[in-house]
C-alpha cells in the first residue's frame, strides 16, 4: 500500500526537532533511515501528521573512539559500522551482528539509533547493549542524559524515551583485554526477523569462564540479560560440564513468549541450543 | 508545514525538478512523475526488492525511501545503468542462462547483482546468494541468477570483459 499523507520536515538543528515535537507531540514521528518507520506507514500500522527527518542534524553520524569508549552516533548506518574498523576492533560483537540484519539495500540506509529506538524485541543491537552494558545519550529541551542500555529497553517498542527526547548516540565500552564475543541468530530465511539470537561475551581466564553475559532477543517484549545463566559459568571450564549448567539455570530464569511460527517451548529448546553453541564459541 | 515540497534529484545524470508530496514514494517519483517504470513496485514494505535503485551509489528500496528524502541526491535506474552500459556484462549473462522468465524481478536484481559485482570481486557462490537475499524471485528458483552472476565475477576475474 501507499503511506498515508503526511507533512514533513527536515530541521537543521536540534533545538528546531525539539520545538517541533513538543508542539505535535505524538502526532510526529522522527524520521532518520525510516527502514521500519516507512514499511509501518506503507502497511497503514501508523498514520503521523509530521515527519521529523533528522538526518540533516550535526555531529550525529560519527563512530569515534574515546579512551575506554566507543561512542556511536544515532545517524550512523549499519553498512556503515559494518565496514567500521573502529567497531570491528573494538566492539565486535556489534561488527558480527550486523549481517543479520536485514540485506544490503536496507543495511545501507536504516540507522543504528532507529534499531535502538524502535525497540523491535528481535532486533539485534538492543541484545548486544544489553551483554555488552551500554549507555545510551539521550537529549530533550531540558538537556542531555544518559541511560544504561539494561534500563533502556521497557517492553514492546517501548523504551526510557521520554515526549520530546532524542536518541543521540550510543557509547559501549571497548572490548576488555582477553574478551571475546559471540552472536548467534536463528531465524527461517537470511534477513528475516529472528526467531531467536543470543549475544554474548566472556573472558577465558585459563580456560575457565570469567563475567560471561549472554542476552536473547526474539524471546519476548524486550532483550533478556540472562544473569543467572551468566554467573552459573563463572569460574567453570568450557565443555558439556559448563553447558548442562547454564541450559538449567536458563530454564529458571528465561520464559520466551510463543510467536506466530514458533511455540514458546521450541523457542525454549532454542534457547538452549544458542547457549551451547554460544558458550562453546566463546570457549573456542 | 508544507504539503508539497519542490525536490531535485539526478536521475540518470539528469535533473529533474518537480513538486510532491512528501508520502510520495521514491519508487512512484521514479514510475510515474518521470516514466521510468524499469524498476517495479512489489510488495511496497521493503521485503521483495523489485524497486531497488540506487541512490548516491548505493543500492536501497525504492519503497521505503521517499522522494523528498531523495532530494539533492543522485539516482540510477536500470534505464540509466543499463543505457551506460554499466549492466550489459550482466544482462548479457541472465539471457545466456535464462536468469529470468516473467522478469519482474530481474531490473532490481541486476542493480543489486552489480553492486556485488563491483564491491566484492571475489564473491563466493554463497556471497552471491547472501547479497541476493533481498531480492525475490518468484519463477527461477535461484539457480541460474547465481549461474549468470557467477559466470560475469569469473569472467571479471579471468580479465575477460563480455
Amino acid at each position: 500500500m501507499k503511506a498515508p499523507p503526511f507533512a514533513y520536515v527536515k530541521p537543521r538543528s536540534i533545538e528546531q526537532v525539539f520545538d517541533l515535537l513538543l508542539q505535535y507531540g505524538d502526532r510526529a514521528r522522527i524520521l532518520a533511515g525510516g527502514q521500519s518507520l516507512l514499511a509501518a506507514l506503507n502497511l497503514r500500522l501508523s498514520a503521523p501528521e509530521l515527519l521529523i527527518d533528522i538526518t540533516a542534524l550535526p555531529g550525529m553520524a560519527d563512530i569515534a573512539l574515546h579512551g575506554e569508549t566507543v561512542r556511536i552516533g544515532a545517524l550512523v548506518t549499519h553498512a556503515e559500522l559494518e565496514r567500521s574498523a573502529v567497531i570491528a576492533r573494538h566492539v565486535p560483537l556489534l561488527a558480527s551482528a550486523v549481517p543479520h540484519i536485514a540485506h544490503v539495500a536496507i543495511r545501507n540506509v536504516g540507522t543504528f539509533g532507529g534499531s535502538i529506538a524502535l525497540a523491535d524485541p528481535a532486533a539485534e543491537y538492543p541484545a548486544c547493549a544489553a551483554a555488552l552494558g551500554a549507555t545510551f545519550t539521550l537529549a530533550g529541551k531540558g538537556g542531555e542524559r544518559r541511560v544504561p542500555a539494561r534500563e533502556f529497553f521497557k517492553g514492546l517498542y517501548e523504551t526510557a524515551l521520554q515526549p520530546g527526547e532524542v536518541l543521540i548516540a550510543g557509547e559501549f565500552p571497548v572490548r576488555a583485554a582477553g574478551e571475546r564475543t559471540a552472536f548467534l541468530e536463528l531465524a527461517r530465511r537470511h534477513g528475516d526477523y529472528a526467531m531467536i539470537g543470543v549475544a554474548a561475551c566472556a573472558r577465558m581466564d585459563s580456560g575457565r569462564f570469567a563475567d560471561a553475559r549472554l542476552a536473547f532477543f526474539g524471546v519476548g517484549d524486550k532483550p533478556v540479560l540472562a544473569a543467572r545463566t551468566g554467573t552459573v559459568v563463572e569460574g567453570r571450564a568450557s565443555g558439556p560440564e559448563a553447558i548442562a549448567a547454564a541450559q538449567a539455570a536458563l530454564t529458571t530464569e528465561l520464559h520466551p513468549a510463543g510467536d506466530l511460527h514458533t511455540s514458546s517451548s521450541a523457542k525454549m529448546h532454542l534457547a538452549k541450543v544458542l547457549t551451547s553453541r554460544a558458550l562453546t564459541a566463546l570457549a573456542s | 508545514m508544507e504539503r508539497v515540497i519542490e525536490i531535485t534529484l539526478i536521475v540518470n545524470s539528469t535533473p529533474a525538478t518537480r513538486r510532491v508530496a512528501p508520502r510520495t514514494h521514491l519508487i512512484d517519483f521514479l514510475r510515474e512523475e518521470l516514466g521510468l517504470t524499469g524498476a517495479h513496485v512489489g510488495c511496497e514494505h521493503g521485503v521483495c526488492g523489485a524497486c531497488t535503485v540506487r541512490v548516491d551509489g548505493k543500492i536501497v528500496r525504492g519503497c521505503l525511501t521517499l522522494a523528498v528524502q531523495a532530494n539533492g541526491r543522485r539516482v540510477d535506474t536500470v534505464e540509466g545503468l543499463s543505457d551506460s552500459g554499466e549492466l550489459s556484462a550482466l544482462q548479457q549473462a541472465f539471457h545466456e542462462r535464462n536468469a529470468f522468465q516473467c522478469g519482474f524481478c530481474t531490473p532490481g536484481m541486476l542493480i543489486a547483482a552489480q553492486d556485488l559485482v563491483e564491491r566484492k570481486p571475489m564473491a563466493t557462490r554463497e556471497d552471491i546468494r547472501e547479497h541476493l537475499s533481498g531480492n525475490y524471485c518468484r519463477c527461477t528458483g535461484y539457480q541460474a541468477i547465481v549461474d549468470a552472476v557467477e559466470a560475469v565475477l569469473l569472467d571479471r576475474r579471468a580479465g575477460a570483459p563480455r
